[in-house]
C-alpha cells in the first residue's frame, strides 16, 4: 500500500506542474492585467503610472522569463506575492482557508449525512408517501440555481423571520470568546453550509435510493434473508455498504472542491474564503493569487483522490491497490 | 414612486440643515459598506474609489469643499493668493499631530508634494504649473506657480491631494514600505484592524486637533461583495450607511421607503460624476459628425433618467456638468427624435456597417442601460453589436481604442481645467488608459481654448473662454453626453451630519454623530 502512495504522489507532483504551466498561460490570454485594472479604478492614470505598476507586477519581463520565475518559486513552495493585496501569497490563502474548509466541510458532512440517511429511508420505503416525497424534494434541490436557494433563504431567514444573520463569519465588533464565540460562528454558518449542500444532498439521496434498490435484488440479499437475518442487519450490512461504492466516487468528487468550490456560496453570503479571493482575483487579474489558489486547489483535488481511492478499498475489501 | 424618491431626498437635503441646530451626541459604533475591497489604503499611492472613501477618515488635505465648491480650512487654516494669480501661501493649523504623535508640520506638506508626484497621476497633473514649494516656517506653505493656474486652490482635497508624514515615508522606498499596511495620518479616525474579506475597522483618534471631534467611537467598513446581499444587510439593520453606488439603482426605492431610512444625492458635488458614450473619432461610423450628432437625436436620454436611473440623475446637455465651474446650457441642445436622427444617418451616407457597443461592466444598472441604447439605435436603423467583457477586459478594449460606442462616467473635479478638458485636448491622445481623449477628437480651436482656460486671470476670461469651448464641443459631438449622474447615500436616520462638504462620505465621518 506503502509503494501505491509514493506512486500515486510521485506522479501528482508532475500533474501539479503541468497544471501550474497550464494555468499560467490560460490566465495570460485573458485581456487585460493588473496594472490596467489599478489604473482604471483609479479614476485617472497617465502612461507613468501604468509602467510603474507594471514593473512592480514584474509584467515588463518577456513571458518566459515571468513563468520560469514563477515555477522557480512554486517548486521551492514560494507562491509570490500579491500586489494588489500587498501580503504574500501564501499567507492570504492560509487566512482565508480555515473559513473556506469550515464552509465545505460542514456542508459535505450536512449532505453526506442527510443525502444517505434520506436515500436510505427512500429505498426502504419504496413507493410509499414518503419515498414519493424525498424524490420530489431531491429532484427540486437538484434543480433549482444555488444563488437562487441563497438569496430565497436569506429573504425568509434572515429579512422576514430574522432568526439568522445574513452576511459574514462572526458578528464583527461583538468580541466573542470561548463557546459564545462558536455559537456565533455557527449560526454564520448555517445558511451558507445548508445552501452549499443541498445540491450535493439531493444526488446522494437519489444515487443511494437507486443503488439500494439494485442492491436488494442480489441473491446475496436473498440467501440472508433465508438465513432468517433481521431486516435492519440486511439493510444495513449487506444492502447499504455495497450500495455505498458510487456513493463514495461521487462523494470524492465533492471533496475535490472543498477548497475552491464555494465561489457563489460565499461571495452571496459574504464569507471570507478562499473561493471568493479567487474569483477576485480573476476580476482584478491578480496573476500570482489566482495562481497560487489554483495549486492550492489542485494539490486538495490530487490528495482527495487519493484518499477516494484508499476508502474505496476500505469500503470493498475485494478491490485492490495496483502497484 | 419616482416623486417619493425625489421628496425624500429634499426631505433628507432638508434635515441634514437642520441637523446642525442639534446638539451632537458623542460616541457609538458605525457599520458601513464598502464596496469594493480597497487594494490598499495609503492613498497617496492607491487612488481607487474604495481606498478614498475609507482612507479619507485617516489622512487629510490642505482645504475642504463646501457643497459649493468653496475652499474651506482642513490642515490650513487660512490662505492668500498674489495680486498677479501666482504666489498661495498656506497657513498651517498649529498643534496638529500624527496618530504616531509625532507633530504635523510644513515640511510634511513639501514632502508630500514631491511623493506625490511620483505616485499620483492626478496629482501630477494638477501640479504640473508648480515652481516651488518653500517653506519660511513650520507652519507656512508657499508654492509659486510657472503661471497662473485658475483651478489651483481646487486640487487640495484629501484624495487629490493627501497629506503624507515625511518621518514615516523620507529614504524609503514608498510602494514596499511595510507602514503601507498600517496608514498614519493626522485624520479624524486611526487604522486599527483589517481582516481582509471580512471588515476594516477605524477608531476614534482621541488627539484629534479640534475638540470634541470625532463623535464617533468606531467605525467598521464592512465587505460585501454581492450587491443584494448588501441590499439585505441594510435592511436588516446590520448596516448603517449605504455610501452611493452600494447598491443596484433598482434597490434604491425599495430601501428608502422602509422607516427610518434617509437618503440625499448630496456629497457628489466635487466629482459631478459625468456619463458618456465614447465615440471612436478615428474609424468606422462614428468618425462621420453627423452619424454622431445622429446618435445623440437617437437616444431618450430620458427614458435613461427615469426608468433607468429612477430619476437619481440629469440628463447631460454637454461636456461640463451643471454642477462645476463655468457650466453653461446656452449650447447645441438634442432632444430625442428618431425622425432626425434618421434623416442625419441618411446625409452621412450609413449603409448598415455594423457598430460595436461596449457596455461599463460595473453591474446590472449599467448593462440594462446598455440594452436600452441599443433599442434606441436599432430603432433608428443602426447595426449594433454588443461586446461582453470583464473590468479588465473593457479597461483594455477603451485603452487599446478597439470599440465603436463605449460606455464611461468620468469625474470633473470641480474645475473644467481639472476634469473636462482632458477628454478633448489632442495631447491627451494616448494609447493605454481609460482616462484620458479615448474617442480621438482633435481640434487646434479647442486645444487651444482649454490650454488658454487653465492660465487666464482673472476668472472672468476663464468664463468666457469655456463658454466658447462648450459651444464648439456640442456642435462636435466628440462624445454622447448622457447623464449627470448621482450616486444616493443611504443612511439610517439616526446616522447625523455623515454629508457636509462637496465629497461626502469620502471626507470621512469627522462631523457624523449618532442619535441614539
Amino acid at each position: 500500500m506503502l509503494a501505491f502512495i509514493a506512486q500515486r504522489l510521485a506522479k501528482a507532483v508532475v500533474v501539479l506542474l503541468a497544471i501550474v504551466v497550464f494555468n499560467f498561460m490560460l490566465i495570460r490570454m485573458a485581456p487585460g492585467d493588473p496594472a490596467m485594472v489599478m489604473a482604471g479604478e483609479a479614476g485617472a492614470s497617465d502612461k507613468i503610472f501604468v509602467a510603474q505598476l507594471r514593473e512592480k507586477f514584474g509584467l515588463d519581463q518577456p513571458l518566459p522569463v515571468q513563468l520560469y520565475r514563477y515555477v522557480k518559486g512554486i517548486v521551492t513552495l514560494d507562491l509570490g506575492f500579491s500586489f494588489r493585496q500587498q501580503m504574500p501569497v501564501a499567507k492570504l490563502i492560509a487566512e482565508r482557508l480555515p473559513a473556506t474548509l469550515l464552509l465545505t466541510v460542514t456542508a459535505f458532512a450536512i449532505s453526506l449525512l442527510l443525502g444517505v440517511l434520506f436515500g436510505t429511508l427512500a429505498a426502504r420505503f419504496a413507493g410509499t408517501w414518503a419515498d414519493t416525497a424525498i424524490t420530489i424534494l431531491a429532484l427540486i434541490f437538484y434543480a433549482t440555481p444555488l444563488f437562487w436557494v441563497a438569496l430565497m433563504a436569506i429573504l425568509l431567514f434572515s429579512v422576514s423571520m430574522d432568526w439568522l444573520p445574513s452576511f459574514g463569519y462572526e458578528t464583527v465588533g461583538a468580541n466573542y470568546t470561548g463557546f459564545a464565540h462558536v455559537l456565533d460562528v455557527g449560526a454564520h454558518l448555517i445558511l451558507p453550509a445548508t445552501t452549499m449542500g443541498l445540491f450535493f444532498m439531493a444526488t446522494y439521496a437519489r444515487m443511494t435510493r437507486a443503488s439500494m434498490l439494485e442492491v436488494k435484488r442480489h441473491d446475496f440479499v436473498k440467501t440472508a434473508r433465508a438465513k432468517g437475518l433481521r431486516d435492519a442487519v440486511i439493510q444495513r450490512r449487506h444492502v447499504l455498504r455495497n450500495a455505498l461504492l458510487p456513493v463514495v466516487t461521487l462523494a470524492g468528487l465533492q471533496a475535490g472542491t472543498l477548497v475552491g468550490g464555494a465561489v457563489l456560496t460565499e461571495t452571496v453570503f459574504a464569507w471570507p474564503g478562499i473561493g471568493r479571493l479567487m474569483y477576485e482575483a480573476l476580476l482584478q487579474r491578480d496573476y500570482n493569487l489566482l495562481l497560487g489558489v489554483f495549486v492550492v486547489c489542485s494539490a486538495m483535488v490530487l490528495a482527495f483522490n487519493l484518499i477516494t481511492d484508499l476508502i474505496y478499498r476500505a469500503v470493498d475489501p475485494r478491490i485492490e491497490f495496483a502497484s | 414612486m419616482l416623486k417619493r424618491v425625489l421628496l425624500s431626498l429634499l426631505v433628507a437635503s432638508a434635515l441634514s440643515t437642520a441637523a446642525f441646530a442639534e446638539e451632537p451626541k458623542s460616541g457609538g459604533v458605525i457599520n458601513a459598506v464598502i464596496q469594493p475591497e480597497p487594494p490598499g489604503l495609503m492613498v497617496g499611492l492607491v487612488q481607487n474609489g474604495p481606498t478614498q472613501m475609507v482612507a479619507g477618515n485617516i489622512y487629510e488635505g490642505l482645504l475642504r469643499y463646501s457643497p459649493k465648491l468653496e475652499p474651506l480650512p482642513g490642515l490650513a487654516e487660512s490662505w492668500s493668493v498674489s495680486e498677479d494669480g501666482k504666489v498661495y501661501t498656506f497657513k498651517l493649523r498649529k498643534g496638529v499631530t500624527w496618530h504616531d504623535n509625532k507633530p504635523f508640520t510644513s515640511a510634511d506638506v513639501a514632502f508630500s508634494i514631491d511623493f506625490l508626484k511620483q505616485t499620483h497621476p492626478r496629482a501630477r497633473g494638477n501640479l504640473a504649473q508648480l515652481d516651488k514649494v518653500e517653506t519660511p516656517d513650520d507652519y507656512t506653505v508657499v508654492f509659486t506657480l510657472k503661471q497662473p493656474f485658475g483651478p489651483f486652490l481646487g486640487i487640495f482635497e484629501v484624495g487629490s491631494l493627501p497629506i503624507i508624514p515625511k518621518h514615516i515615508y523620507e529614504g524609503t522606498d514608498y510602494k514596499t514600505n511595510p507602514a503601507n499596511n498600517t496608514p498614519i495620518g493626522t485624520g479624524p479616525f486611526m487604522f486599527k484592524e483589517w481582516q481582509k474579506g471580512s471588515f476594516i475597522r477605524l477608531v476614534k483618534n482621541p488627539n484629534y486637533y479640534i475638540k470634541g471631534l470625532p463623535h464617533l467611537d468606531e467605525i467598521y467598513w464592512h465587505v460585501i461583495p454581492d450587491a443584494a446581499a448588501r441590499a439585505v444587510a441594510f435592511e436588516t439593520g446590520k448596516i448603517d450607511v449605504l455610501p452611493g453606488g452600494s447598491v443596484e439603482n433598482f434597490d434604491v426605492p425599495r430601501l428608502t421607503k422602509l422607516k427610518n431610512v434617509c437618503v440625499t444625492g448630496a456629497g457628489w458635488e466635487f466629482f459631478s460624476p459625468h456619463s458618456w458614450l465614447w465615440l471612436n473619432n478615428r474609424s468606422g461610423p462614428t468618425a462621420n459628425k453627423k452619424f454622431r450628432q445622429a446618435l445623440m437625436y437617437a437616444i431618450d436620454r430620458n427614458f435613461a433618467k427615469d426608468v433607468i436611473w429612477n430619476g437619481l440623475a440629469k440628463v447631460a446637455t454637454g461636456p461640463s456638468a451643471s454642477t462645476i465651474k463655468y457650466y453653461t446650457d446656452k449650447v447645441t441642445t438634442y432632444d430625442y427624435d428618431p425622425a432626425k436622427a434618421k434623416a442625419l444617418l441618411k446625409e452621412a451616407g450609413y449603409n448598415g456597417e455594423k457598430v460595436r457597443l461596449l457596455p461599463l461592466p460595473y453591474g446590472e444598472t449599467w448593462q440594462r442601460w446598455a440594452e436600452a441604447v441599443k433599442q434606441n439605435l436599432q430603432d433608428v436603423g443602426i447595426n449594433v453589436e454588443m461586446i461582453a467583457t470583464d473590468v479588465p477586459g473593457w479597461n483594455q478594449k477603451v485603452s487599446d481604442w478597439d470599440y465603436d460606442i463605449a460606455f464611461t462616467y468620468l469625474y470633473q473635479y470641480g474645475d473644467p481645467a481639472l476634469g473636462v478638458g482632458r477628454n478633448y485636448i489632442s495631447s491627451q491622445i494616448s494609447k493605454g488608459s481609460p482616462f484620458n481623449n479615448v474617442e480621438g477628437y482633435s481640434n487646434p480651436e479647442i486645444d487651444q481654448l482649454f490650454a488658454d482656460g487653465a492660465t487666464a486671470f482673472p476668472d472672468s476670461k476663464r468664463e468666457e473662454i469655456y463658454l466658447k469651448a462648450q459651444k464648439i464641443l456640442t456642435d462636435d459631438v466628440p462624445v454622447a453626453w448622457q447623464l449627470e449622474l448621482q450616486f444616493p447615500t443611504i443612511t439610517r436616520c439616526n446616522v447625523k451630519n455623515l454629508v457636509t462638504t462637496a465629497i461626502g462620505v469620502n471626507d470621512g465621518f469627522r462631523d457624523a454623530w449618532l442619535d441614539k
